[in-house]
């Protein structure tokens, strides 16, 4: 079985989903993520959805309880790139990840993730690469 | 049968002269002309071609509307029909152009001294049911033209009530002009959220100074767009409340979770705010000649 590869940078988690999601994928990749966030001790989680044409209830409710887990773990999920059409279709189900941060591209789902590490900088002496 | 509708088209053929005056006189006692949407000109002319054509209709198809000779007919009669309907006769008016002519068709039969009184009331029966279906069909395509019309405003409107604006570089605005029904929510909604994409805007002002009532179903057509926006990453402002629709959103319990400011401006100076903007007076002008150019206060 494939699995969703997760790249590490500083202290944030990339997910690129380039493939049709299946459940049994998502249900891997919230575990596979729930586990990489406390090994790397991540503070960001960012999930590129843009690739991703078609999405059903199941996968929303795996985006938001991503975002719950990560919240739960300390770390911020930002989802990014998402379709117009897919997000037509996550309001009419009723899905509108109240949880789940959102940005229009990878480059701002960053900065979104860069300014949370920049606070958490400040609390902790965790060191992070600019 | 036969013979009888053979009567009738060679009625028809040979008191056209006199048929032809009489019909358009009584379509002109009935107003058709008046409204000067028609000249006389142009009714003669749809007159006499159409008695042409239903001479023609009877001699091949007898007084039977169904039948496939008086396709030209009818053709005719649903052009005239349908350009009425564009031009903006009332139905009655329409309607006219055919049953008016069957006084005078009565009267030509009347006139055969030759038919006997059973012949020619049998006559004026089927010449009655023929018209009468004519009739028919004419208000039936009236009617369809009209639907068309209708169809095809309501596209327009649709269309153009939905634009999105760009206020600036990564702002945009979407003023809402008339009643948000499900059907333009959609709209409004792609057309928001493909600019969002096209643009990489961040903030979306959703400003429904033009919007005549919300109610609990207009409150969750907002709702969802900026539900929708806020997952495609931008936020979203709505603007422009009037104070009579805030009064009536709070009587029905109708809650909207997203900024709201009362204005327009209001709502972009936050957005120029957000996106670490500001607007400055460069200098002291004449009263009046640039209120919009004062400063944006801080904590707005």
């Amino acid at each position: 079985m494939d699995r969703i590869p997760i790249l590490k940078f500083g202290n944030a988690l990339l997910v690129t989903i380039q493939v049709d999601m299946h459940d049994r994928l998502a249900t891997a990749l919230e575990e596979d993520l729930t586990s990489k966030i406390v090994e790397h001790n991540a503070k960001g989680v960012l999930i590129d959805i843009s690739a991703l044409e078609i999405v059903d209830s199941f996968i929303g409710r795996m985006l938001d309880n991503i975002a719950a887990v990560s919240r739960i773990l300390d770390a911020d999920t930002v989802v990014v790139g998402m379709r117009p059409a897919v997000a037509i279709t996550l309001v009419e189900l009723g899905l509108s990840l109240t949880g789940v941060k959102t940005a229009l591209n990878v480059e701002r789902g960053m900065e979104l993730i860069k300014a949370r590490l920049r606070t958490s900088d400040t609390d902790e002496e965790d060191d992070v690469e600019e | 049968m036969a013979a009888n509708t053979g009567t009738v088209v060679e009625l028809v053929g040979s008191n056209e002269q006199t048929i032809l005056p009489e019909w358009v006189d009584l379509q002109k006692k009935a107003g058709s002309l008046q409204t000067g949407r028609i000249s006389e000109g142009e009714l003669l002319s749809q007159s006499r071609e159409f008695l042409h054509l239903l001479r023609d209709g009877l001699a091949r198809g007898g007084t039977d509307a169904s039948n496939p000779a008086y396709g030209p007919a009818k053709q005719l009669l649903a052009d005239i029909s349908r350009s009425r309907a564009l031009q903006g006769f009332s139905p009655g008016e329409t309607a006219t152009f055919i049953f008016s002519l069957k006084q005078p068709l009565f009267n030509t039969l009347n006139r055969n001294t030759a038919l006997s009184p059973a012949q020619a009331s049998e006559l004026t029966w089927s010449v009655t049911l023929l018209l009468d279906e004519l009739g028919i069909f004419t208000l039936e395509v009236f009617q369809k033209s009209r639907e068309e019309v209708i169809v095809r405003q309501q596209r327009e409107i649709a269309e153009l009530s939905t634009p999105v604006v760009k206020l600036w570089d990564g702002v945009l605005a979407l003023p809402l002009i008339g009643t948000l029904d499900s059907q333009r929510t959609q709209v409004v909604m792609e057309n928001l959220l493909q600019t969002i994409v096209e643009t990489e805007a961040q903030i979306a002002i959703i400003d429904i100074t033009g919007v005549p009532t919300v109610d609990t179903l207009t409150a969750q057509h907002l709702l969802k767009t900026v539900a929708a926006a806020r997952l495609m990453g931008a936020d979203c402002i709505i603007s422009g409340i009037r104070p009579q629709i805030a009064q009536t959103m709070v009587h029905l319990g109708v809650e909207l979770n997203v900024v709201s400011k009362a204005t327009l401006a209001d709502a972009f100076a936050v957005a120029l705010d957000r996106t670490g903007r500001a607007v400055i007076k460069l200098r002291k002008t004449a009263a009046g000649s640039d209120k919009n150019l004062k400063p944006v206060e801080k904590g707005l």
